[in-house]
């Protein structure tokens, strides 16, 4: 059902998804076989979203290749991978049913690459016991999102493409709808229904060394937060150990760890495998926070190559074996870097790459603490603890974003009436919204992200400080207060300089959130390093970070891990 | 003074528009989208341009450079002549939106009408098919709907044929359901008339600008006309299948 009025355009749907990479997608498909109308919002056009870029693979054990493996297995590397700050619940479940969920992908028409028997082929990845990951080549993200788009697109969801949402409403304690613009005309639209799901992946554009695209703006987390949802861990973000380095248009963009799974062997400019004195068992196939660290301790220490980065070499595995299992990757340092990864190593580094920290979700449902929000994805916690192990992203979209699809239906199912819009929200928002282009003499919103991006960077990156984070915390303050100020040029018409102005918004918040939780936790743990605190520690195990809207303050605390219970202990004791 | 080149970028919306200048400063290995993110950032901040991964692999960033049609963050300002001014333009198969942002949702039309993948039994741990089974398959489905070869297809720019053909890109999108092992539907009706596979003349303008350097005539579209010839146009072949002396079609040829 569509209305309009001169301001804007009112669209009715029992859910709501906002995203629609490899979760928002699942979520759409599962709510919608569900009998009910299922909106698809995104800001790019469909099929585009981060999900996409995915390279390396999606695990599951699946046991084709490794008979040994199961779901007990995934469960425990899982947790280990995640230093133990996991929702126990959501792992166990995430690695009881990807399998299904992959399954469910070839049963849609994904067609991964094959075992000799025929079968659904994986590979070794960082962190996990045995070869778990499922994929295509090197572009296993461009696989999963097509087959869900494709699937989706024939399943009566009603698709908004190029829609971005800056607001959430609420009727109430419960949510009510949303509020965004169209980004090809700036008309202003309104979504009301029963529930919404957010799926709008991560925050990686607020650094400037990123593998992350400028949908990473972290605007789901801003919309939650804004309405009194709970996010968790939010210092916890994944710097990938391999960044392409040079040249510099090019920093930052992903080097697949499949790199290393087929077999990549990292260097400094020495020819040392330094990985051999850092964990000389999994050498570089350990856990990305661990590579990432090394890295950069070599590249600190002197031993880095020349652009700043270590050596990474595949060449001695054959040009024809690579171009087949690592295409994209040759292409990629073929044509953006002139290099010719069959014949010689790639310089890599550190990137900004994932984000574990997110909203606070119900492991069954993902239901946030506002009733009728949901979220699944990158924007959700509690998966991944401390540090993400790869491939576990895209089996976190399936199995997640499905259930977020059934909680979501479930809840609108047992929702008589659509809630209602509040007109004074809703003028609100139209005013923050509008305000950029009521000022003239503002700093344009890309001198404030350039300057953002560099903060983050230095101040809140890979190895962090106690007197550093408090200078990030101030200076954010600052950025703020230039970001509310800042002013647009142009039409309401496809304009970026506008939508980033409002991305800014977004972006400040989970920076902040990263920023004060970083400086809550005094210890090192995943993805979070504190050179102040380079260890564990025992109290920090068990909590965590928690982050609130008060008042117009963000109130950081902790919060008790929720407790494993005893069976799934047991699995741990086991392996001793 | 570091090395500067100039782009000529097509400012402009529905009703109408013209190239402006910029000057940038450029860096060893940039690639003309960060030139473009250098004017947003710099020069013009309403410039309006799409684009997501930055390393060629989502799609989006598709325009008319000197007039050739590519991927703006796949093409090497070190691979251009910067001598003179560059021109950077929006593709000219789709309605312009504004600046280098086209309407492309008609592509978007034409997926829906496709039949989807359909499996013959949906028990799918039965499933075995091999590597050189779906290699063709995987090869189709490495399309980044960048939709440059739809951009330079002679059929679609010409608006009497345009309703009446998908388009490479859906060729190729038909082909790897067609040749997936375990699909079991037949488009070939739709290939032949909704699809409208006989317009295609096989100039092979499609293949020469894919980034994704699939084989779009030589492996989806040609094996896709000999299929659609050996069903509707051979009438010995029809009668006998008639009639039952030859089995129906197999789709799934060896
Ligand atoms: C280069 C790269 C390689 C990777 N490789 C792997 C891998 O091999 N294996 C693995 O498991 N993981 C991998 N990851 C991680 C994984 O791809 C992502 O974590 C995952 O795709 C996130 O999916 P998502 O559905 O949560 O969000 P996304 O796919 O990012 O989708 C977010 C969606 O939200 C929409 N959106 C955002 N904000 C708004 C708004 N305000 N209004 C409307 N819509 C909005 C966007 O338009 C988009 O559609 C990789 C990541 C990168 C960057
Ligand atoms: S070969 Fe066919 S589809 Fe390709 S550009 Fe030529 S006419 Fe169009
Ligand atoms: S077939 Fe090639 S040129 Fe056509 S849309 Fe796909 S990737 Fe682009
Ligand atoms: S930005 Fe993704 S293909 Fe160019």
């Amino acid at each position: 059902m569509t209305s309009y009025n001169t301001k804007y355009e009112t669209h009715t749907h029992d859910v709501v998804v906002v995203g629609a990479g490899g979760a928002g997608l699942r979520a759409a498909i599962e709510a919608s076989s569900q009998g009910l109308s299922v909106a698809l919002v995104c800001k790019s056009l469909l099929g585009k979203a981060h999900t996409v870029m995915a390279e390396g693979g999606v695990a599951a054990a699946m046991a084709n290749v490794d008979s040994a493996d199961g779901w007990q297995t995934h469960f425990k590397d899982t947790m280990k991978g995640g230093k133990f700050l996991n929702n126990w619940r959501m792992a166990q479940l995430h690695a009881q049913e990807a399998p299904d969920r992959i399954r469910e992908l070839e049963r849609w028409g994904a067609v991964f690459d094959r075992t000799p028997d025929g079968r659904i082929l994986q590979r070794p990845f960082g962190g996990h016991t045995y070869r778990r990951l499922c994929h295509v080549g090197d572009r296993t993200g461009l696989e999963l999102i097509r087959t869900l788009q494709d699937k989706g697109v024939h399943s009566g969801i009603d698709v908004f493409m190029e829609c971005t949402l800056t607001h959430l409403l609420k009727d109430g304690d419960r949510i009510s709808g949303a509020f965004g613009y169209w980004r090809e005309s700036g008309r202003f639209v309104i979504f009301n229904t029963k529930a919404v799901i957010l799926a709008t992946g991560g925050i990686g554009k607020a650094f400037k060394v990123t593998s992350n695209s400028w949908e990473y703006t972290a605007d789901g987390h801003a919309m939650a937060y804004n309405i009194g949802a709970e996010m968790i861990d939010m210092e916890f973000i994944q710097f990938h150990p391999t960044g392409m380095v040079w040249p510099p248009g090019v920093k930052g963009i992903l080097v697949t760890e499949a790199v290393r799974g087929e077999g990549g062997r990292l260097t400094n400019n020495k020819g040392e495998r330094f990985m051999q004195n850092v964990d000389p068992e999994r050498m570089e196939l350990s856990t990305r926070d661990i590579v990432a660290k090394a890295i950069n301790r070599e590249v600190k220490e002197g031993r880095g190559s020349p652009h700043g980065g270590v050596f990474l070499d595949i060449s001695y595995r054959g040009a024809d074996y690579i171009k087949k299992k690592l295409p994209s990757m040759y292409h990629q340092f073929m044509e953006l870097a002139d290099v010719d990864i069959t014949k010689g190593p790639m310089e890599v580094g550190p990137t900004t790459h994932y984000t574990m920290g997110g909203l606070r979700v119900d492991p069954e449902s993902q239901q946030t603490n506002i009733p009728g929000l949901f979220a699944a994805g990158e924007v959700s916690a509690g998966m991944h603890g401390g540090n993400r192990l790869g491939g576990n992203s895209l089996s976190d979209l399936l199995v997640f974003g499905r259930r977020a699809g059934l909680g979501a239906a479930e809840f609108a199912k047992a929702t008589q009436q659509f809630p209602s819009i509040n007109d004074a929200d809703v003028e609100k928002a139209i005013v923050e919204v509008s305000e950029p282009f009521e000022r003239d003499k503002g700093e344009s919103p890309y001198a404030v992200h350039r300057d953002l991006q560099d903060l983050m960077q230095n101040k809140v990156g890979i190895i962090r400080k106690e007197a550093e984070l408090h200078e990030a915390v101030t200076e954010l303050q600052a950025l703020k207060e230039r970001a509310r100020v800042c002013s647009v040029e142009g039409s309401r018409q496809f304009n970026p300089g506008w939508h980033l102005a409002l991305d800014l918004r977004s972006m400040l918040i989970a920076s902040e959130a990263a920023a004060r939780c970083a400086l809550q936790r005094k210890e090192s743990r995943g993805g979070h390093t504190r050179e102040d605190f380079p260890e564990y520690d025992a109290h920090w195990s068990t909590v965590n970070s928690t982050i609130r809207k008060d008042g117009d303050a963000m109130a950081v605390s902790t919060s008790p891990l929720p407790e494993m219970p005893s069976e799934l202990k047991q699995l741990f004791e086991e392996a001793k | 003074m570091s090395k500067q080149a100039v782009f000529n970028v097509y400012r402009g919306s529905q009703e109408g528009g013209d190239f402006q200048e910029f000057t940038v400063p450029v860096e060893e290995g940039m690639v003309v989208l960060d030139a473009m993110h250098y004017v947003q950032g710099f020069l013009c901040p309403d410039l309006a341009v799409r684009w997501n991964c930055k390393a060629a692999k989502c799609g989006s960033c598709s325009a008319e450079i000197n007039g050739k049609p590519g991927l703006m963050c796949k093409t090497r300002i070190d691979d251009l002549p910067i001598e003179s001014p560059v021109s950077v333009q929006p593709i000219k198969s789709f309605p312009i939106i504004k600046d280098l942002v086209t309407d492309v949702s008609w592509n978007f039309e034409m997926n829906k009408k496709i039949t989807p993948f359909t499996p013959d039994n949906e028990d799918v741990s039965s499933w075995r098919y091999y590597q050189e089974d779906v290699d063709r398959v995987q090869e189709f489905r490495k399309c980044i709907e960048c939709f440059l070869c739809q951009d330079v297809c002679h059929v679609i720019r010409n608006h009497e044929q345009k309703p009446k053909f998908v388009g490479p890109r859906f060729m190729v999108r038909l082909a790897s359901l067609e040749m997936h092992p375990m699909d079991r539907v037949d488009r070939l009706p739709f290939i032949k008339e909704e699809a409208g596979i006989g317009l295609c003349n096989i100039t092979k303008c499609c293949t020469e600008v894919c980034p994704e350097d699939i084989h779009i005539t030589d492996n989806a579209i040609i094996p896709l006309k000999e299929r659609v010839v050996d069903e509707y146009y051979d009438p010995v072949v029809g009668l006998l299948r008639g009639i039952g002396i030859l089995p129906k079609r197999n789709k799934k040829k060896p």
